[in-house]
C-alpha cells in the first residue's frame, strides 16, 4: 500500500489531447517508444520481433472505433458513421488506485507536480497496479520484469541539456496535427487550462472517481454541406447574348 | 509516504546531432539524428525544417528500427539456384560490377533497347534518367505511371503544374479545404499540420474519399463518393457555379484561354483547333469593334461567347462558350449524377454553394502591388481562399486524366489557382508544356553504342511526337508514347514485365530495376507476374527475360526475382540530393531542395545506389560519366552531386553555389556545397520576393526571379489551358481527319476519351465487367504507420499493422449475411483471392476495401515464416489484371488510362462470396527465401539504461 501525496500538488502536469484532429497516424506512439525505450529505466522491449506472436511495451497507444451514434449528424451516404481515433497512456490521475495498490511504494504520485511514475529499483512485477488502473494505461515489461508507464518524458521536461522548446513530451514535440498539448492543468491561466475551458475538455470515464489529470477536446461541431444548399437555380439560357452569356457581357465591361 | 527517489533528469540525450533528410516515405522531413555511443539513440523532426517544422510521423520515428532491421542487405549476391529460390551466393563488388558491365556493355553495343532501365522509388531521377539517355536506351522511366501520373499529367497540361510536390493549399489563408481520394500519404506531414491549423482558425474541411480513414476521419464532411465518379460530382460542381454564376470572368480571361478563338469547321483537320494568324498567334474576338485580333492586341475586349465568320467562309467560337454550353447541361445538373456518384444532389448543392461563397463572398486581399507579364501594374493580390488537393483516389482510374483536368478547371474557373487562399505553385512549377521536352525514343533517336538523342519522358503536342514505328507500333518496351497511350508521361512502369515476356513490341535482354517490389506489391496480377519472371523459352532453356539485376536495401519480394542483386544502402547511409532538377522541397513562398549524407557509416558491404550507377557509367565509358580517356568523371554520388552541371552553372543543387558558396540557382560548383548543406540542417530555403509570390504563372517579377534562379532562360508564363487543343489533335487523327492517322484499332477509345474539355466516362473495367456479377468496387488505402511495402521488416511499425483485415460494408455483410472474423472469396473477372472480412460502416455501400501492402511473401522482409504478414495478410493485387478482360476485337487492352498510361488499380470490380473458416489468406505461395537470423527478443537502448 503505497500513499498518494497531500492534494493537490502545486503542479499538475498532463496532456490535453484533441480529438477534433486526431488522424490516428501513430506517431505519438512510435515517438514515444523511441525516447522511452533510451530513456527513463529500462528499455521497452519487443518479443519475437519478427515473428508470428510480435508484441512490445508501449506507453502510449491509439484506438481506433468506428462510432455509429443514433440521430445526430449526416454525412455522406453512409449515414453517421464516424471513425475516432482514440489516443491513450497514464492520465496521472489524482486519485490513483495504481498508487494506492501498490505494496512497495514503487508506484508513486510526484507531491511537486502529480507525475505518476514507476520506480523500477522497487518495482517486483507483482502487476497489482495494471489490474487497478481502469485505464489499461501500464503495461509489464516482459524482457526487465519491472511496470512501465508514460512518464511524461520526465527526462526531456525538466531536460536542461535540452532547449526550453523541446522540454515537452516525445508524443507532444512529434505530433504532426498538432493534437497534443502539455502544461499545467493546475494553473487556471496556463494554455492547456485554457484550452480546456474553451473547448470543453472531458475527463475520461469520471464515474471511476480517479480524476485524471489529462483531458480530452471533443471533436469541433460540424455543419453539413447539404444545409448550405440553396433552392435549385433555374436552368440558364445559354442562346445568344440572353441569360448567362449577357452576364458575362456586363461582367466583361467591369473588367 | 517514502521519500520519492532522487533522479538524474538533466542527462545529454546523446553525444552528437547529425541533421539529415527522412525516406520513410515520400516526404522528405528535416530530421535530427541523435547518436550516442555510435548507435542512433532518437530520431526526431528538425524544426527550422521548412517541410515538416520539427514534426515527425510514426514511420520517421520508427527510423531507428528501419536502420537496423535484419532484413537489410549485406553484401552483393549472384543466384545459384532457379528464380524464386532465394538461393543466391554473395560475390564481392569487383565481381558484381564487373558483371553488369559485360550484361550491360552487351547490350549497348548489339541493340541499346534490349535494355529496360525502371526505378521505382527513386529520389533521383535526374540522375537515372541521364544515366539511361547517355546509355542508349529509350526503355527508362520511373515509377509514376503506375503511380499518379494522370494527376501529374493533368495538371502540367491544364494549369502548369500539379498537386503535391508542385503545389499546395494556402495552409495558413484558405478557409474552404477540399480534398480529393488521399489516403495518409502524399504527403504526409504537411497535410496533417495543414488540416489541423485550418481546423483551429474554422476553416472548413471537406474529403471525398470512398473510405473515412486518417484525414476523412476529422474532415468537417466526409463524402463517401462511389470509386470512380469524382470526376462526375466535380463536372457537377462545374454546373453549379456557372448557373449561379460564380465564375471569375476577370481571372479566366486574363489567365486562362477562355477568350482563344475554336475553329468551327466539322469534317477537316482543323476543326476545333485554334484559330491562328500566319505567325502562329492565336486570335480573340475583339467585341468592340468586332474584329478578329491576335491575342494580346493592346486595348482588346476579348469576347467569352458569340460565333464569329471568317473571311475564309468557317466560323469559330470563343473555348469559353464551349466550355459553358458543356456543363450548363442538364446531364451534370446535381440530380442528374446522384445515383452515378452515390452522393445526393443536396450535398452536391450545398458544396457548391459553399466554394461559390466562400470563393466570392469571403474573397481576400494582400496589399502588394505587382506587375503582370503585360506589364499591367496591380495593387494588391485577390485571393480566392478556397483550396484543393488531390492523388491518387482520382489518378488510379482509367477516366484518372480527365478528372483530374476536370478539378484544375474548376480552380481556374473561380479564380483560385496561385492565389491567396488556393492552391500554389512551389518552384520550378509552374512551367508550360512548352517548356517540357516532347518525348525521345523514335528510331532515329538512338542506335547502338550512342546516347539517346534526348530526353526519354515529355509531353507530345499531337500525334506527330509518338514514339511509335512508321507502322504506327509502339518504340518502348512500355509502349508509352505510343497510340495505346499517347501522353505517358512517366511511362508505364507495370507494363513492362508482361511486354518483355510477350515480346511485344519485342523481347529484351536485360532488365534494370532499382527500389521496386515488381514481383509482390507493386505489379497488378503478383501470380502472373511471378510466373512471367520464372518462365522460360522451352527452345533455349533460357529464362524468358534472361537478365535481371536489381538494387534494393532489404530482401524484398523481388530479390528472390533477380540475377544479381547490388544491395542499398540504408537512408541514414547515404548521399542524396533532392533536386531542383527533379522532385524538390519548395514551399509556395520559398526554393528549397535537400540532402542526405551517410551520418552512421554501412556496417555491411553495401554501397548507395547511385554511386553504383555512376560507377557503371564509367565502366561503360558513357559520356557525362567518364571522360575521353575512359576515367570515371566522379568518384562517388556525392561528388557528382556537387560538380555536375546540367547547363552551364546549373548543377543538382540550387544552394551555396559559387566558388564562395554565396551563388543562389546558377554559378559554379563550390567544393564545400555538401558541407554548407550539412551546416544548415541538410536544406537550402531561398525566399521568393513578396511581390513575386502570388500569380507565379503570370508575374513578371516571379518570372524573372525564375530566370535567376535558373529554372528557365527565358520567362516561362502559363496560360492555363481549359480548352486542351492537343487532345482535340488526337481526335482529328482518330477521325481520320489529320496526319498522323490514328490506326482504326483505336479509333473509337480516342474519340471517347480525349475530349478537349474535361469529361467523364465509366472505368473501362465497369464498362466491361458484368455489374451483377461483379457489383462492388475494391480498393485500398495506405496507412499512415506503413509506406507500401516497406515497413514489415520494421519491429516497431509491424506491431501497428500485422496484417489486414478486408473492410466490407455493412449493407454488404446483412446482405450475405457476413459478421467479421468470417472468411470470404473475394472474385474479379481475373482471379480469387479468400480473406478474413471486418465489418465497417463508414465507407461507400458498394465499396470493400483493405490496406495497401500489408500482405507479404512467406520468406521476404527476413520475417519469420509464419508471421501474420504472410499468413493472413493479403494483397488485393492479385484480383487486378494489367489487361482489360477481352472485348472481342481481337485486342487486349492495358488495365490503364487511355491518355495517360496510368495504371488503373481502383478500377477493380468484385463480388464476395462466404467462405470456409481458415487459417491462411489465398494465394498462398512457397517461401520465398530461406529463413534469416535475428533475435528472438529486442531491448533496444537497454544498454543506456541508468
Amino acid at each position: 500500500m503505497t500513499s498518494l501525496p497531500s492534494l493537490p500538488t502545486p503542479k499538475k502536469l498532463g496532456l490535453v489531447i484533441d480529438l477534433d484532429v486526431c488522424v490516428g497516424c501513430h506517431a505519438c506512439v512510435i515517438s514515444c517508444k523511441e525516447w522511452n525505450t533510451g530513456g527513463y529505466g529500462a528499455a521497452l522491449s519487443d518479443q519475437h520481433p519478427y515473428g508470428a506472436d510480435v508484441s512490445g511495451t508501449f506507453l502510449n497507444r491509439i484506438h481506433t472505433f468506428e462510432v455509429v451514434p443514433e440521430g445526430g449528424q449526416v454525412i455522406g451516404e453512409a449515414g453517421e458513421a464516424r471513425i475516432v481515433h482514440f489516443p491513450k497512456s497514464c492520465l496521472h490521475c489524482e486519485d490513483a488506485p495504481c498508487v494506492t495498490v501498490c505494496p512497495t511504494g514503487a508506484s508513486y504520485k510526484r507531491a511537486e507536480d502529480g507525475i505518476v511514475l514507476v520506480d523500477e529499483d522497487k518495482c517486483i512485477g507483482c502487476g497489482l497496479c495494471a489490474w487497478s488502473c481502469a485505464y489499461g494505461a501500464r503495461e509489464m515489461d516482459l524482457a526487465a520484469g519491472v511496470m512501465k508507464k508514460c512518464t511524461l518524458c520526465i527526462d526531456r521536461i525538466y531536460n536542461e541539456t535540452l532547449r526550453e522548446i523541446d522540454r515537452v513530451p516525445s508524443c507532444v514535440r512529434t505530433c504532426p496535427a498538432n493534437a497534443r498539448h502539455y502544461g499545467d492543468l493546475g494553473d487556471p491561466t496556463s494554455e492547456v487550462s485554457r484550452m480546456v475551458a474553451e473547448r470543453g475538455g472531458f475527463d475520461l470515464m469520471p464515474e471511476q472517481g480517479t480524476r485524471p489529470t489529462n483531458k480530452y477536446l471533443p471533436p469541433r461541431p460540424r455543419k453539413p454541406l447539404a444545409a448550405s444548399a440553396g433552392p435549385a437555380v433555374l436552368a440558364e439560357n445559354t442562346d445568344g447574348a440572353k441569360g448567362f452569356f449577357a452576364w458575362l457581357d456586363g461582367m466583361l465591361d467591369r473588367i | 509516504m517514502t521519500s520519492e527517489p532522487r533522479m538524474a533528469l538533466s542527462e545529454p540525450v546523446s553525444d552528437e546531432v547529425r541533421k539529415t533528410t527522412c525516406y520513410m516515405c515520400a516526404c522528405r522531413c528535416g530530421i535530427d539524428v541523435h547518436l550516442k555511443d555510435g548507435k542512433v539513440r532518437y530520431i526526431e523532426g528538425n524544426r527550422d525544417h521548412p517541410v515538416n517544422r520539427g514534426v515527425l510521423c510514426a514511420k520517421g520515428s520508427a527510423g531507428i528500427m528501419q536502420h537496423y532491421a535484419p532484413a537489410r542487405l549485406r553484401a552483393p549476391l549472384l543466384r545459384t539456384g532457379p528464380r524464386g529460390s532465394g538461393e543466391f551466393k554473395e560475390i564481392s563488388w569487383d565481381e558484381a560490377l564487373s558483371l553488369a558491365t559485360e550484361w550491360l556493355d552487351g547490350v549497348r553495343q548489339s541493340d541499346p533497347k534490349k535494355l529496360a532501365f525502371f526505378t521505382g522509388r527513386d529520389q533521383s531521377q535526374s540522375l537515372t534518367g541521364f544515366w539511361a539517355q547517355q546509355f542508349g536506351t529509350p526503355n527508362y522511366a520511373a515509377h509514376g505511371g503506375f503511380c499518379s501520373v494522370n494527376m501529374a499529367a493533368a495538371g502540367i497540361m491544364t494549369i502548369g503544374g500539379a498537386f503535391w510536390e508542385f503545389g499546395a493549399p494556402d495552409w495558413d489563408r484558405t478557409k474552404l479545404f477540399v480534398m480529393f481520394g488521399v489516403a495518409e500519404d502524399h504527403d504526409s506531414n504537411p497535410i496533417k499540420i495543414g488540416i489541423s491549423k485550418l481546423k483551429k482558425r474554422g476553416a472548413r474541411f471537406v474529403s471525398v474519399n470512398p473510405v473515412r480513414t486518417g484525414y476523412s476521419a476529422v474532415a468537417d464532411n466526409w463524402i463517401g463518393i462511389r470509386p470512380g465518379t469524382d470526376g462526375l460530382l466535380i463536372l457537377s460542381l462545374v454546373h453549379e457555379l456557372l448557373k449561379a454564376r460564380r465564375i471569375d470572368v476577370d481571372y479566366i480571361v486574363r489567365y486562362s484561354n477562355a477568350t482563344w478563338l475554336v475553329i468551327d469547321a466539322p469534317g477537316t483537320g482543323e476543326h476545333r483547333l485554334f484559330l491562328r494568324d500566319k505567325d502562329g498567334k492565336v486570335q480573340v474576338h475583339e467585341t468592340v469593334t468586332e474584329q478578329v485580333v491576335p491575342l494580346g492586341s493592346p486595348g482588346a475586349r476579348a469576347g467569352l461567347y458569340g460565333r464569329v465568320e471568317l473571311p475564309d467562309g468557317r466560323s469559330a467560337v470563343p473555348a469559353f462558350q464551349l466550355l459553358a454550353e458543356k456543363y450548363l447541361d442538364p446531364e451534370y445538373a446535381p440530380e442528374a449524377v446522384a445515383r452515378e456518384t452515390g452522393v445526393p444532389a443536396e450535398t452536391i448543392r450545398g458544396l457548391a454553394a459553399e466554394i461559390g461563397r466562400v470563393a466570392f463572398d469571403e474573397a481576400i486581399s494582400i496589399d502588394q502591388p505587382w506587375t503582370d507579364v503585360n506589364g499591367q501594374r496591380h495593387q494588391s493580390y485577390l485571393g480566392r481562399p478556397v483550396s484543393f488537393h488531390a492523388m491518387r483516389g482520382l489518378s488510379a482510374h482509367s477516366n484518372g486524366f480527365q478528372t483530374a483536368r476536370a478539378l484544375h478547371m474548376l480552380q481556374v474557373l473561380i479564380g483560385a489557382v496561385d492565389c491567396p487562399g488556393g492552391f500554389r505553385f512551389e518552384p520550378p512549377y509552374p512551367k508550360p508544356t512548352a517548356a517540357h521536352p516532347t518525348p525521345h525514343g523514335k528510331a532515329e533517336h538512338f542506335g547502338s553504342n550512342k546516347p539517346l538523342s534526348g530526353p526519354h519522358l515529355g509531353f507530345p503536342r499531337g500525334p506527330e511526337d509518338l514514339l511509335v514505328d512508321p507502322e504506327g507500333r509502339p518504340m518502348r518496351i512500355d509502349k508509352a508514347f505510343s497510340w495505346d497511350a499517347p501522353i505517358s508521361a512517366h511511362g508505364l512502369m507495370h507494363m513492362v514485365i508482361a511486354n518483355a515476356h510477350a515480346g511485344d513490341p519485342y523481347p529484351i535482354d536485360l532488365m534494370f530495376l532499382y527500389m521496386a517490389n515488381m514481383a509482390w506489391n507493386s505489379s497488378m496480377n503478383t501470380a502472373g507476374v511471378i510466373k512471367m519472371l520464372e518462365d522460360k523459352d522451352p527452345a533455349t532453356g533460357d529464362y524468358r527475360i534472361p537478365k535481371i539485376i536489381y538494387s534494393d536495401a532489404y530482401s524484398s519480394e523481388m530479390v528472390a526475382y533477380a540475377d544479381l542483386i547490388l544491395p542499398d544502402t540504408t537512408y541514414l547511409e547515404r548521399h542524396d540530393c533532392i533536386s531542383m532538377l527533379d522532385r524538390p522541397i519548395s514551399e509556395p513562398d520559398a526554393v528549397q531542395d535537400a540532402i542526405r549524407w551517410p551520418v552512421v557509416e554501412p556496417d555491411r558491404d553495401v554501397r548507395g545506389f547511385q554511386t553504383v550507377l555512376l560507377d557503371l557509367g564509367a565502366r561503360l565509358k558513357l559520356p557525362g560519366f567518364a571522360d575521353n580517356h575512359g576515367k570515371p568523371l566522379y568518384k562517388d554520388y556525392a561528388d557528382y552531386i556537387v560538380r555536375h552541371e546540367r547547363r552551364p552553372g546549373i548543377g543538382p543543387l540550387a544552394g551555396f553555389r559559387g566558388s564562395s558558396g554565396d551563388r543562389t540557382g546558377r554559378g559554379a560548383s563550390n567544393p564545400e556545397q555538401l558541407q554548407r548543406y550539412i551546416e544548415n540542417g541538410s536544406f537550402f530555403s531561398a525566399h521568393i520576393p513578396l511581390e513575386a509570390q502570388f500569380f507565379k504563372h503570370a508575374n513578371q517579377a516571379y518570372q524573372d526571379f525564375a530566370v535567376r534562379m535558373g529554372f528557365f532562360d527565358t520567362p516561362q508564363p502559363v496560360t492555363f489551358q481549359l480548352y486542351q487543343e492537343t487532345l482535340q489533335k488526337f481526335r482529328l487523327s482518330a477521325e481520320g481527319l489529320r496526319e498522323p492517322l490514328a490506326p482504326e484499332t483505336h479509333r473509337t477509345r480516342i474519340l471517347e476519351s480525349f475530349d478537349p474539355l474535361p469529361c467523364w466516362y465509366r472505368p473501362f473495367e465497369e464498362a466491361a465487367v458484368s455489374a451483377s456479377e461483379f457489383p462492388y468496387h475494391a480498393i485500398t488505402q495506405r496507412p499512415a504507420a506503413m509506406y507500401h511495402s516497406w515497413g514489415s521488416m520494421n519491429a516497431w511499425l509491424r506491431q501497428i499493422h500485422t496484417r489486414n483485415a478486408l473492410y466490407v460494408p455493412g449493407p454488404i455483410c446483412d446482405e450475405l449475411g457476413l459478421a467479421s472474423g468470417d472468411w470470404v472469396w473475394v472474385i474479379s473477372h481475373h482471379g480469387r483471392i479468400k480473406v478474413e472480412i471486418a465489418r465497417m460502416e463508414a465507407v461507400n455501400s458498394s465499396t470493400i476495401w483493405t490496406w495497401n501492402a500489408i500482405g507479404k511473401r512467406e520468406g521476404a522482409w527476413a520475417l519469420d515464416r509464419d508471421a501474420p504478414e504472410a499468413r493472413k495478410g493479403f494483397l488485393m493485387n492479385h484480383l487486378i489484371h494489367e489487361l482489360l478482360p477481352p472485348k472481342g476485337d481481337g485486342l487486349r487492352w492495358s488495365n490503364s488510362d487511355p491518355i495517360t498510361g496510368q495504371a488503373a488499380w481502383y478500377d477493380l470490380r468484385v463480388r464476395i462470396e462466404m467462405a470456409e473458416s481458415g487459417e491462411v489468406s489465398e494465394p498462398h505461395f512457397a517461401a520465398v527465401a530461406p529463413a534469416r537470423p535475428h533475435a528472438d527478443e529486442l531491448r533496444y537502448g537497454q544498454e543506456w539504461t541508468k
